[in-house]
């Protein structure tokens, strides 16, 4: 407890020093750097620690606070959450020392930090606390500190506007929450949390469509991702890792929690969260695919992700519904695996992009070519994080949709029941990994490959070490789990008898999921690849390179006319029209001598621009509407106004 | 378990490339002309494996990775599927998807250095096959989902088992049949045959496949032809063992009626090829979104 405690508060704390030093020297960093480090590792030991002995740890010390006690719990479902945590946030610490360095930003540089640790100190409460009112705070905390972190650059109008957006959807969620928390407190008597699978089901409705949508909007599940993009994009790289990788996943932290405490589970709850799921997940990665920018493309990733994460969760549920442990081993496990892969992978990803845009200078995808070349290590990394984010062999991404894959294939065991639909999962999440492919495909070959296309571009340079050793960290954790699943099977298995208590008792992931023969194919395939490849790199190495690319007969091929992102893309966001509705400016060029013409395409948001933007809009103007007419300044109906309430007053309360 | 490794892999490596040498004398013949001699396929190989190597300014190392990626794949894959009557070698609970995303990971990397060169006419070629497949991917779960539900396991041994001739008879005949016909449509989008993609086209605007594979010549052009021919053979083995789901238990025997069936189902596509008109590009979703209807259905009636 000791280490836990304390290295929580290195961690929160560690932003707090550099304050008393000078803003544009680079003392106060390297400090904070070392604290969270020291911190995550402290914290790290105490995990390590438990598991060797209970696999838990309790501790409740008294408050003064009403309603409210210092309950802290650490289990394997927490702990599942808590190894991305301490892995992003320690590499992101390390990332942020060159990327953002204070002589570089001395206007905002001491702020990033100081709310990168207050963030990161309060995820770690959160997943620790066992009291609605710690739980709360914690929430509170870690929404207002994300608020700072995607506002360090408040200079510009567009990060203020994310900022704002972020801030009214994370207190709408909390507002959810705040009405949930209230309403658990009288079924337990206090607002600790009660034991998992205790409460009844009856009458909880309410609660869980609070909790959906209070924790669904964290964790931008689809039609509530309206602050998602906004607020990735606008965040310096490592503060988008952590806000990716590791907050929105607290999302689905409460609800995984929250519905560990039932005793059962009604149907429709799995059926609206695997529906949720589906939707998030297509949708996710269509509007990813259509975006020009490279970090609100990897943001709607993440919706997608979180997609893929609650069709586990969904399966899972659906499996406590119908009395079926397969189902709910392999749902749960592929959605806890999936938050831990998605943390790290998508750390990975927003990291190598940092590096390209610290190279670069610019956010847009056609602005970048051949970047391989320059950046060799960063485009290493990046394609390592593409690979495992398809969720293709031998990285970890294979691991977790393959085992929410056969989650879904175990319901067609039962026929005739209405749990065969779910089966629907897998088509979906092989859609899914179709257009995750297309879509990282074409980000790495148009950043990465090919030709530089702007002048910036070609004088690109690469990242220091002190950026590429923590991708490079990442990356080995993401190669890990895809060679060594077997390594997590203990702690899946223990979080999924956390969650579903006795009934998953008989049902042990190895039984249902050879994960051994998952890892000897990986190793494998990993073999073959580079066994081959070293053959094939030795036999070309005299081969001339003094041509260029082939232009089918054309001569004088320009870096302007390779492929784009948006021409790449153009097939399939067209499938998608009916979804994605990309506006298009400029007209095609006409005639046999056409003049200059200008053309470009944009894809707004499917919900907030679409959708809330203009039906606010309406209401306000429905409301100045009102207004005008009621407050037109006669005082006649000022007059009218008084004399009809009194006589409503009168006729409502004389008796 | 070593034998059948063995036997397989001698099968795959051995006769991938004939299958291409029949569908070629196929087109020939219905052309009226006599065509290639069945083994060209091998002589182009070695000469292409015996060239040196050319690259161009632009590429880097993932140029490379392509055809190591795409020829490896189908060999790994060939390792999870039965050969007819002969088992798989490796064979494991939810194998099924491992052989998917197999497939997916050569895509990536196909795909990655096609967009390596920095032509717009291979960007174009990628384009198109990541769409394509990406639609053809939910045909190819459906129809999976229909074999799972009919078998007792979830490993491609059990779902291709001999338990198919049973079903066909019983009441999932009407299934078997239209995902059979839906798998054929996709070993065709997948293998760039005639009428979604012709590998004989002189025009690079409308190619799909051969398109992407401009740049590479000698070894690599050779890589990527052997493996195209593999990929070929693994999945029309999953076709014959559907369609043909007989075993004799002796393996000379086996192996003698799954090479037959391949033979059958190549001079099929070579039929095709000769008297089908290649499709429009936009008609291509289309036909692959009918597809997934299909299977749809044929999901509908196991499940039913």
């Amino acid at each position: 407890m000791t280490l836990l405690g304390g290295g929580l508060l290195l961690i929160m704390l560690a932003g707090v020093p550099g304050l008393f030093c000078r803003s544009d020297e680079h003392g106060g960093e390297r400090f904070a750097a070392l604290l969270t480090l020291v911190g995550a590792v402290c914290i790290g030991a105490a995990i390590v620690s438990a598991t060797r002995g209970s696999g838990e740890l309790s501790h409740t010390f008294a408050w003064s606070v009403p309603g409210a006690s210092l309950a802290f719990y650490l289990d394997p479902l927490a702990i599942c959450f808590l190894l991305p945590l301490l892995i992003i946030v320690a590499t992101g610490a390390i990332y942020g020392l060159r990327y953002w360095p204070h002589r570089e930003h001395p206007a905002n540089g001491r702020k990033l930090r100081l709310f990168y640790g207050l963030i990161s100190g309060a995820m770690i409460l959160l997943l620790l606390a066992r009291n609605g009112v710690l739980f709360l705070m914690a929430w509170e905390v870690m929404a207002i500190s994300g608020y700072f972190l995607i506002t360090t650059e408040d200079h510009q109008a567009e990060v203020r506007r994310a900022g704002f957006i972020y801030l009214i959807a994370t207190h709408t969620g909390t507002l959810a929450l705040f009405a949930l928390f209230v309403l658990l407190g009288p079924s337990t008597g206090s607002l600790d949390f009660p034991a998992a699978g205790t409460l009844a089901a009856t009458g909880s409705s309410l609660i869980f469509l609070l909790g959906l949508f209070g924790f669904g909007m964290k964790a931008g599940l689809m039609p509530l991702h309206i602050w998602l993009p906004g607020a990735h994009a606008a965040a310096p790289s490592h503060a988008s890792a952590l806000l990716s990788g590791v907050m929105i996943k607290t999302g689905i932290y409460g609800l995984v929690r929250l519905t560990s405490l039932f005793a059962e589970i009604p149907a429709w709850w799995g059926w609206t969260v695997l529906l949720l799921g589906a939707v998030s997940g297509i949708m996710g990665v269509a509007l990813a695919l259509a975006q020009h920018d490279i970090k609100r493309l990897l943001a709607y990733h993440s919706v997608e992700n979180i997609g893929i994460i609650a069709l586990g969760l969904g399966i899972a549920l659906l499996g406590r519904s119908y009395d079926q442990p397969a189902l709910i081993v392999l749902g749960l496990s592929g959605c806890l695996l999936h938050v831990v892969n998605h943390g790290l992978f998508k750390a990975l990803l927003f990291l190598s992009a940092g590096s390209v845009i610290h190279a670069v200078g610019s956010r847009q995808i056609d602005h970048y070519g051949g970047l391989l070349k320059l950046q060799p290590w960063t485009g290493a990394m990046f394609l390592g994080g593409a690979v495992a984010i398809c969720g293709l062999p031998p990285l970890n991404g294979f691991v977790s949709e393959w085992l929410i894959y056969l989650g879904s294939f175990q319901a067609l065991k039962q026929p005739g029941s209405a749990l065969a639909a779910a089966v629907l999962a897998a088509p979906v999440l092989a859609l899914i990994g179709g257009l995750a492919l297309a879509c990282f495909v074409k980000v790495f070959g148009i950043a990465f490959l090919g030709e530089p296309r702007t002048t910036a571009a070609a004088q690109a340079h690469e990242a220091p070490v002190a950026m590429l050793a923590p991708m490079v960290t990442l990356l080995v954790a993401c190669t890990w789990i895809g060679l060594l699943p077997t390594t997590l099977h203990t702690l899946l298995q223990k979080a999924v008898g956390t969650w579903a208590g006795t009934v998953v008792a008989g049902v042990a992931t190895g039984s249902v999921a050879p994960l051994r023969w998952i890892s000897l194919s990986a190793w494998l395939l990993l073999l073959l690849v580079v066994v081959l490849f070293a053959v094939v790199r030795w036999r070309s190495r005299t081969a001339p390179r003094e041509l260029g690319t082939w232009g089918c007969g054309y001569r004088f091929p320009a870096v302007r006319m390779q492929y784009t992102a948006s021409s790449f893309a153009d097939f399939l966001i067209r499938l998608f029209a009916f979804g994605l509705n990309s506006e298009e400016h400029g007209r095609q060029v006409a005639g046999l001598f056409p003049l200059r013409q200008t053309f470009s395409s944009h894809t707004p948001d499917a919900v907030l621009d679409r959708i809330l933007v203009p039906a606010f809009r309406a209401g306000s103007w429905l409301c100045r509407r009102l207004r005008a007419w009621f407050h037109n300044g006669s005082i006649a109906r000022y007059l009218l106004y008084v004399i009809v309430t009194v006589i409503v007053l009168l006729t409502l309360f004389t008796p | 378990m070593l034998g059948s490794l063995v036997l397989h892999l001698v099968l795959l490596l051995v006769f991938a490339p004939l299958w291409l040498g029949i569908i070629i004398k196929a087109k020939a013949l219905f052309g009226g002309r006599v065509g290639a001699p069945l083994l060209q396929p091998y002589y182009d190989l070695a000469r292409l494996w015996r060239k040196g190597f050319v690259f161009s300014r632009t590429t880097t190392w993932v140029f490379l990775a392509g055809p190591v990626v795409g020829l490896l794949v189908p060999l790994l894959a060939s390792l999870l599927i039965p050969f007819g009557g002969i088992d798989a070698p490796v064979s494991f609970e939810g194998d099924l998807i491992l052989f998917v995303y197999l497939f997916a990971l050569a895509r990536f990397f196909t795909v990655a250095s096609a967009l390596d060169t920095g032509s717009s006419f291979e960007g174009m070629g990628a384009a198109r096959e990541v769409t394509f497949s990406c639609l053809a991917e939910p045909t190819v779960l459906f129809a999976l989902l229909v074999l799972a539900r009919l078998a007792d396991g979830l490993s491609l041994n059990q779902l291709f088992g001999d338990h198919l001739g049973q079903a066909w008879q019983g009441g999932a005949g009407a299934s078997l049949g239209l995902i059979l016909v839906c798998l054929f449509v996709v070993l065709l989008v997948e293998n760039s045959r005639i009428p979604f993609d012709d590998p004989t086209t002189h025009l690079e605007l409308t190619m799909v496949h051969e398109v992407m594979a401009l740049d590479h010549s000698g070894p690599l052009l050779g890589m990527i032809l052997y493996g195209a021919a593999l990929k070929m053979m693994v999945m029309s083995a999953l076709l014959v063992r559907l369609a043909v789901p007989w075993q004799t238990g002796w393996w000379l025997t086996d192996a003698g009626l799954f090479l037959a069936g391949l033979v059958g189902v190549s001079l099929l596509v070579g039929i095709i090829e000769s008297t089908m008109a290649r499709l429009r590009m936009p008609r291509i979703p289309q036909v692959l979104i009918g597809t997934s209807l299909l299977s749809i259905f044929a999901l509908v009636l196991v499940l039913r």
